[in-house]
């Protein structure tokens, strides 16, 4: 992380800290920029033949790589709605995926029906965010307070959701088409291989992912500065920490629960038409990212955006570098994350401990 | 139904038999005559299957309503007991199928699905409150996930079929009648089991941990420890069912421990009411016979907005299930009969 740090940290050659040699904050130091350097070096030095014996070709090891960022962003899309609901109204939203599924059907019908992606995204988000609200207050503020009650009543919306749109839109998979300009591929400048004759081949990648995984990022941003630096993103982030205290200062936290709540399933929704139009919609997918909102949230930590990123980061590399080298047990990877997260941290990377 | 010690003891039979009670009686002999009265049909795939998700529901109630710990993954539990008996026993999917029998392949299914259980709540202990469903459903996902994915161990999609429950004594377990009976005393241990420990030292302190653990550790009490034991028991449990489940379906797969019936779970249980073991019961019998019979109402493919629906109403009208329902009803009806003694 911190690259100042490196040049103290060999051991013993520290003199100003004596006794203790390095701080752990130091050896971490170390071990994130030796990581950092070692997959710089993955990913544009010509691989020697051991590298390929143990990560098989260049261009499976980063197409990896790549997935798992891009899926990585749609996961952070899901789960950072799922961990600001949860982190501030200490409400399990298990229809979450739902809400994701329901977001992709709407935006394939305005996709579909208007020709136009951009107004499917855009519809799904609204759409979903007056689901959302609605949720919010015709079902949870009836039982606030009561944990277990609000999550069984999501189990029950989440089990009907399933079913009605199954009676909609059948069992069959849908794919929302991309428009023009978002479509094909591009030439990454990152040579996977050289030929005989000396000309080089260089990564070619859908150009919709590289935008997908653009398009969270800019969306973490933007969430991120909310919370920070705006005032409503204080009373969220007040609201986090103690809701009884700021309920006791003045502040409506109705209208801010109302407002997460929105911004929460409104992301959802983009999220599943998104991941429509990247991967495709079908029953079933409102479990799929169900759990991987959970996994994410459980290891990045409740409530906080930043835990979210990790979180998708490392539960979506984890996901498709297991499907490459692994197969069969990628699945267990993403368990084992889970596990040890837990063991060591119970809290989550960034969850702060009650 | 809590049938108190009577003060002054006569003799130890009488005894016992207060202390079991008269509605528990009545109950019982209902249950064994049950065979009598109905037909195949009723028998294994209204009683049996009741009871088994009882069990199964019972497992999860013994968690969350004596420990707090509300466990979607009891299924998964079950799941691994049945794969043992897959694995272990004789399957006729050509994969595995060690051919042991029956009496080593159940002590070891359950002490695998006893175990995993252990496992997964030692993980779970270290959150707390809401947290465990959170971590119960993405195991419970994962697992599902697992062994689909999974062809060298657990026969992915298709899951392993041919498994049947074993001959005894000359006693043919694939009848129904003597399978039913077979449900009907695992139910019955089981439920005697989660009653008495409910009252003993342990189910005492795992009540006042649920309470307040915070005070309990600092009594000096090891709530970790206790935790984990109960989820132990809880696995014991649901491997049984999961034993008896894969005995009555004949086969394994998936499909058995997908998040629905992970769900279903968790929904027979509330639907009963989690204050009580004899309320998993309760919404198991429900549960199966709006299954087995709502099709006719709304048709098969509307089945899971009926039973959400209903599911709902519980959440939102009464927390208790219907035995909290039962006690209501019983209340108000105290208090006409106070009214009308006035």
């Amino acid at each position: 992380m911190s690259i100042a740090d490196a040049p103290k940290t060999p051991p013993g050659s520290a003199p100003g800290s004596p006794g203790t040699g390095i701080t752990r904050r130091q050896v971490w130091g170390l071990f994130w920029l030796v990581l950092a350097a070692l997959f710089i070096w993955l990913v544009f030095a010509d691989w020697p033949d051991w590298v390929k014996n143990i990560l098989l070709s260049k261009k499976a090891f980063l197409s990896a790589c790549l997935n798992g960022l891009t899926l990585a962003g749609l996961y952070f899309l899901v789960a950072s709605g799922f961990t600001l609901v949860f982190g501030l109204m200490r409400n399990v939203n298990l229809a979450h995926g739902s809400l994701y599924l329901l977001g992709a059907y709407i935006g394939y019908e305005i996709a579909d029906r208007t020709g136009y992606w951009l107004l499917g995204v855009l519809g799904a988000f609204l759409i979903l965010s007056v689901v959302g609200l609605l949720m919010q207050v015709v079902v949870f503020r009836r039982l606030e307070g009561d944990d277990l009650r609000q999550t069984l009543v999501t189990i029950g919306i989440s089990i009907i959701a399933a079913d009605l749109m199954l009676a909609v839109w059948t069992g069959g998979t849908y794919q929302i088409l991309i428009p023009d300009w978002l479509a094909g591929a591009i030439k990454l400048p990152i040579v996977t291989a050289v030929r005989s004759n000396g000309s080089i081949v260089l990564l070619s990648y859908p150009f919709f992912r590289l935008v997908v995984l653009a398009l969270a990022i800019v969306i973490g941003i933007g969430l991120w500065l909310m919370l920070n630096k705006t005032r409503v993103g204080m009373m969220i982030r007040a609201g986090v920490d103690d809701r009884e205290m700021l309920s006791a200062s003045g502040t409506n936290v109705h209208l801010i629960f109302a407002v997460v709540f929105a911004i929460g399933a409104g992301l959802a929704g983009l999220a599943g038409v998104i991941g429509g139009s990247a991967l495709s919609v079908a029953p079933g997918e409102d479990v799929r990212y169900l759990l991987a909102s959970l996994v994410v949230v459980i290891v990045g930590g409740m409530g906080s955006i930043t835990g979210a990123a990790i979180g998708a980061l490392i539960i979506g590399l984890a996901e498709q570098i297991g499907l490459v080298y692994f197969p069969t047990y990628g699945v267990v990877l993403t368990f084992v994350i889970m596990v040890v997260t837990l063991a060591i941290r119970p809290q989550g990377i960034m969850g702060k401990s009650q | 139904m809590n049938a108190d010690v009577t003060q002054n003891p006569a003799t130890p039979a009488r005894n016992l038999l207060a202390r079991i009670g008269t509605g528990h009686l009545v109950l019982a002999a209902l249950l064994l005559a049950y065979p009598l009265v109905s037909s195949d049909f009723f028998l294994t795939q209204i009683g049996g299957y009741s009871l088994i998700f009882g069990m199964l529901a019972l497992s999860l109630s013994l968690l969350a309503g004596y420990g707090g710990m509300v466990s979607l993954a009891q299924i998964s539990f079950a799941g691994v007991a049945g794969y043992t008996v897959a694995i272990f026993g004789e399957n006729n999917s050509n994969i595995l199928g060690f051919g042991w029998p029956w009496w080593l392949v159940m002590p070891l299914a359950l002490f695998f699905a006893a175990t995993s259980s252990a496992l997964i709540g030692w993980v779970s202990v270290r959150t707390e409150g809401i947290y465990t469903i959170m971590i119960t459903l993405a195991v419970a996902t994962a697992a599902f996930y697992f062994v689909r994915q999974n062809y060298t161990l657990f026969n992915g999609f298709p899951g392993y079929t041919g498994l049947r429950a074993p001959i005894v004594f000359g006693v043919n377990f694939r009848d129904p009648v003597p399978f039913y009976y077979m449900c009907l005393v695992a139910a019955t241990l089981s439920y005697a089991a989660v009653l008495y420990a409910a009252r003993s030292t342990f189910g005492l302190t795992l009540q006042a941990i649920r309470d307040n653990p915070r005070r309990m550790r600092a009594i000096g009490f090891d709530v970790t420890a206790h935790k984990v034991v109960a989820w132990f028991y809880a696995g014991l449990i649901a491997g049984l069912a999961g034993v008896l489940l894969v005995w009555f379906n004949g086969r394994i797969s998936p499909g058995t421990i997908n998040v629905a019936a992970a769900i279903n779970v968790l929904i027979i249980a509330v639907i009963g009411g989690l204050k009580h073991p004899i309320g998993p019961f309760v919404g198991a019998v429900m549960v199966v016979l709006m299954q087995t019979f709502a099709i006719d109402i709304v048709g098969a493919e509307r089945f899971n907005t009926l039973i959400g629906v209903f599911f709902l109403a519980i959440v939102f009208f009464s927390p208790d299930g219907i035995l909290g329902l039962w006690g209501q009803l019983r209340q108000r009806l105290a208090q006409e009969d106070l009214r009308s003694r006035q």
